[in-house]
């Protein structure tokens, strides 16, 4: 049984902060295939797509019949460890600090044996489940876990280390008065979180919500904070910017009206201003900090969150202008996870279909009760994902962009 | 279908002239300068001309970007006849393999096999973690333990499956150190106690301190000629019985407990027309004592699972009941990348032609040289053995 997490003491000032390592992070271009299967939490495998044959690690070919034709599919995650072994040295800086590490060998019931970080709760000779995760490098391992889950098992400090567990982490939620704002905050409380600082961008206006969640949970810090006021983001970071180990980005803006109908450009700068820039602001008020926290002890600084919206990757005509700040704010997200690599920090986008909130009043439903949105993003933090899709109009706007891109840009444009 | 061909004898082929150059735990200079003085000590030491070796065949790892190719004209070489054997503990056998249909065959007269690599402080770090694809993909970003770590894992399952303990990979490792202790090209040069090795420090359980070959820089060699030649040149030469290689055997197995040795040691006794008692050493690839186990089993010496008896029977020191590794082996001599395939060879070739000083086995008529290399994900791919014999009726 995993020894349950201890809270983590006051940092001492005095000491010096660990700087963030990463482990070996080349892998070939179809290990990438590991990758993009864990970045959404799935557990897919290289199989052929003639002979059926599975094969790991990834190939060219098909390892039985030499098909090229090889597709990633899901698998059975099942296996039986039948050897493990202790590191107590290791060759590569990130592991050499975190000794001793415990890895293995696993039979997997679908085939192949494959070499995994082993979890401290699986027994020798036993049965596991396999998982690919992210590791601190972005790339994707396979963690063989307990065949059903253990008490305190994602304190395992091993895997750990793949995930971005809110538990005893401090949390900035840069617009806390919004639906999803309050919502994430509330979620990071029940998961864990040592504190919430809970953004105020108009401190002007009362939202009872906000006033109560700040009377109800002495982890809740009510901050000043306006995304597209530059001075207020930088002030804030010069505050709590040390202490801030998952930021979560609810400043939003979302207006209807497209592009054509209208004679400036006043709408689509205002989306831009907080859902683009503000995440801008953010990231260079806030970023560099929570880089150089990225290996600062158990609560290390882990994730970055970005609450984009499926739109993102296929324009809504009727919300154009939202709809172009949502796929400018993906390319930067894009921009921020390559910058974050060489910390470590994860950067997590979130892609939900309609959320039941004020400026969506007029959708039809199917609507995400923001709590769903605000459970699927502590999900997404304990099972170390990157890219996690939210209600069924994502995913079904998924699956037809995968279908025909085509098809889907006529059909949202009616 | 036909019936299956029968394989040719290395009738009229000979393996000469084996040479060493004396390992450094750390060197400044590049495998360049290892194997090419190793190719200098063949010539100077035959008595040959440079330009009457007309075959080279090369093994090492740290010679990047170089290959075989570049290697010759740094060194000047002109030969007819050129390989590049990137096998790693199998090159020896490989390369000798290789060579003698060459030379049978009348491609090249004589062919210099040599094997050398440098060690420089990070080389070994660099090597490990750019190995292989797999390697990389699959193998080291799981605690970038290397092969300690990968030896770990096949050391932790055959001790559960076979009952084999630490004392009897120790009792091998200490027979070994006592073996190099006569070997003055040894880099270890201290005895080891059982108690020593029992209370090393872990490294990857259950792999502990003298459980890990210690890498370092080196080269090795050989020549390959007729034996006409090596008459005429009055050169001490050994026979070659037989030899088997496979690459990627049993891969269904869940995980390596047996190496191709298993697939192919019929063939290996059968060509060479003696069996594993007429064998009067055992050269063996070791850079982990569990692979020694292995080839013990593999190559006939006892069944599948009966080496930590086996190795509680016998003594495997130079005067022991089976000697075994005489020159201290990698795990005493010290590992110099690809010349660490070609120790147990060169080692063999000398006790064949007496030539093997402190370490002579009296009357020594029939060697064994087994070869296992590349861990290119979970296990070793590549195994080799050849069965020498003394050449002077």
């Amino acid at each position: 049984m995993t020894d349950p997490l201890v809270k983590p003491k006051k940092k001492n000032p005095v000491e010096r902060t660990r700087l963030p390592t990463r482990p070996p992070a080349p892998r070939s271009r179809a290990a990438q295939g590991l990758t993009r299967a864990a970045a959404e939490g799935v557990f897919e495998m290289q199989t052929c797509g003639d002979c059926g044959a599975l094969q790991y690690p990834p190939r060219e070919v098909c390892h039985q019949c030499l098909s090229e034709r090889l597709v990633w599919k899901d698998a059975d995650p099942r296996g039986t460890l039948i050897a493990t072994t202790v590191l107590r040295h290791s060759n590569d800086l990130y592991f050499r600090e975190r000794l001793p590490w415990k890895v293995g060998t696993v039979k997997m019931a679908a085939g192949p044996s494959v070499v995994a970080h082993v979890h401290e709760d699986c027994a020798e000779g036993g049965a596991v489940r396999l998982a690919l995760k992210l590791d601190r490098s972005g790339q994707a391992v396979l963690h063989a876990l307990p065949e059903k889950d253990t008490p305190n098992m994602n304190d395992a400090p091993q895997l750990r280390e793949s995930t971005c567990d809110p538990k005893f982490r401090r949390v900035l939620v840069s617009d806390g008065k919004s639906a999803m704002g309050l919502a994430v905050a509330r979620a990071m409380l029940d998961a864990g979180a040592n504190a919430v600082f809970l953004g105020d961008p108009t401190s002007w206006k009362t939202v009872k919500a906000f006033d109560a969640l700040v009377a109800s949970d002495p982890r809740v810090q009510p901050v000043e904070l306006d995304v597209t006021d530059t001075d207020s983001v930088d002030r804030l970071a010069a505050s709590i910017g040390g202490k801030v180990e998952i930021l979560v980005n609810t400043a939003a803006y979302l207006r209807d009206g497209g592009i054509l109908g209208r004679k400036d450009v006043i709408l689509a700068r205002d989306a831009f201003e907080v859902n683009v820039l503000g995440m801008m602001r953010l990231a260079q008020a806030f970023g560099p900090g929570m880089g150089f926290r990225a290996a600062d002890g158990s609560n290390n600084a882990v994730a970055w969150v970005n609450i984009l919206s499926i739109h993102a990757l296929a324009a809504l005509p009727a919300r154009g202008a939202w709809s172009a700040s949502m796929a400018a704010a993906l390319s930067a997200a894009q921009t921020l996870r390559a910058e974050f690599a060489g910390a470590g920090v994860r950067v997590m986008n979130v892609f939900p279909g309609p959320i039941d909130e004020e400026w969506e009043q007029l959708t039809p439903p199917p609507k995400l009760a923001p709590a769903a949105v605000a459970k699927a993003i502590v999900q997404g933090l304990q099972g170390g994902l990157e890219d996690v899709y939210v209600g069924d109009i994502a995913e079904e706007l998924r699956t037809r962009l995968r279908e025909n891109h085509k098809a889907v840009e006529r059909e949202l444009g009616q | 279908m036909s019936a299956p061909r029968t394989r040719l004898g290395y009738d009229g082929v000979v393996a000469v002239m084996p040479v060493t150059i004396p390992y450094a735990r750390y060197s400044t200079r590049s495998a360049h300068w290892w194997l090419g003085r190793a190719l200098g000590e063949l010539i100077r030491g035959s008595g040959l001309a440079k330009a009457a070796v007309d075959g080279v065949c090369v093994s090492s790892f740290t010679l990047g970007p170089d290959t075989a190719v570049g290697l010759m004209q740094h060194l000047g070489m002109s030969p007819r006849w050129l390989d590049h054997i990137p096998m790693g503990g199998a090159s020896g056998v490989v390369a000798l393999r290789r060579a003698s249909r060459a030379v049978q065959a009348g491609d090249a007269e004589v062919i210099a096999c040599i094997a050398g690599d440098t060690n420089h402080v990070d080389s070994f770090r660099n090597t490990v973690s750019q190995f292989s694809r797999f390697a990389q993909d699959a193998v080291y970003p799981y605690g970038a333990g290397g092969p300690n770590a990968s030896f770990a894992l096949l050391t932790d399952h055959y001790m559960k499956q076979y009952g084999a303990t630490r004392e009897d990979f120790g009792k091998l490792c200490v027979a070994q150190r006592e073996n190099a202790l006569r070997n003055p090209h040894a880099l270890m040069k201290k005895p080891l106690t059982l108690a020593q090795y029992i209370d090393a420090r872990p490294i990857t359980d259950p792999i502990h301190l003298f459980d890990c070959v210690m890498p370092c820089a080196g080269a090795e060699g050989f020549l390959v000629m007729t034996e006409e030649r090596a008459r005429a040149m009055k050169l001490p030469f050994v026979r070659i019985g037989s030899t088997i290689e496979r690459h990627n055997a049993f891969p269904d197995d869940p995980i390596q407990f047996r190496g191709g040795w298993a697939m192919d040691r019929d063939a290996l006794y059968e060509h060479a027309a003696v069996a594993p008692a007429d064998v009067d050493f055992v050269e063996t690839y070791d850079d982990y004592p569990v692979i020694n186990m292995l080839q013990f089993e593999d190559l006939g010496f006892c069944a599948k699972g009966e080496a930590p008896a086996f190795v509680r029977e016998h003594d495997f020191t130079i005067a022991g009941s089976f000697p075994f590794n005489t020159s201290g082996g990698q795990l005493s001599v010290g590992q110099a990348g690809a010349a660490g395939g070609y120790l147990g060879m060169v080692q063999a070739m000398r006790q064949l032609t007496d030539s093997a000083g402190a370490t002579q086995i009296e009357g020594a008529r029939v060697g064994l040289v087994s070869g296992f290399g590349m861990i290119n994900y979970d296990r070793g791919l590549c195994s080799g053995a050849a069965i020498l014999e003394r050449g002077q009726a």
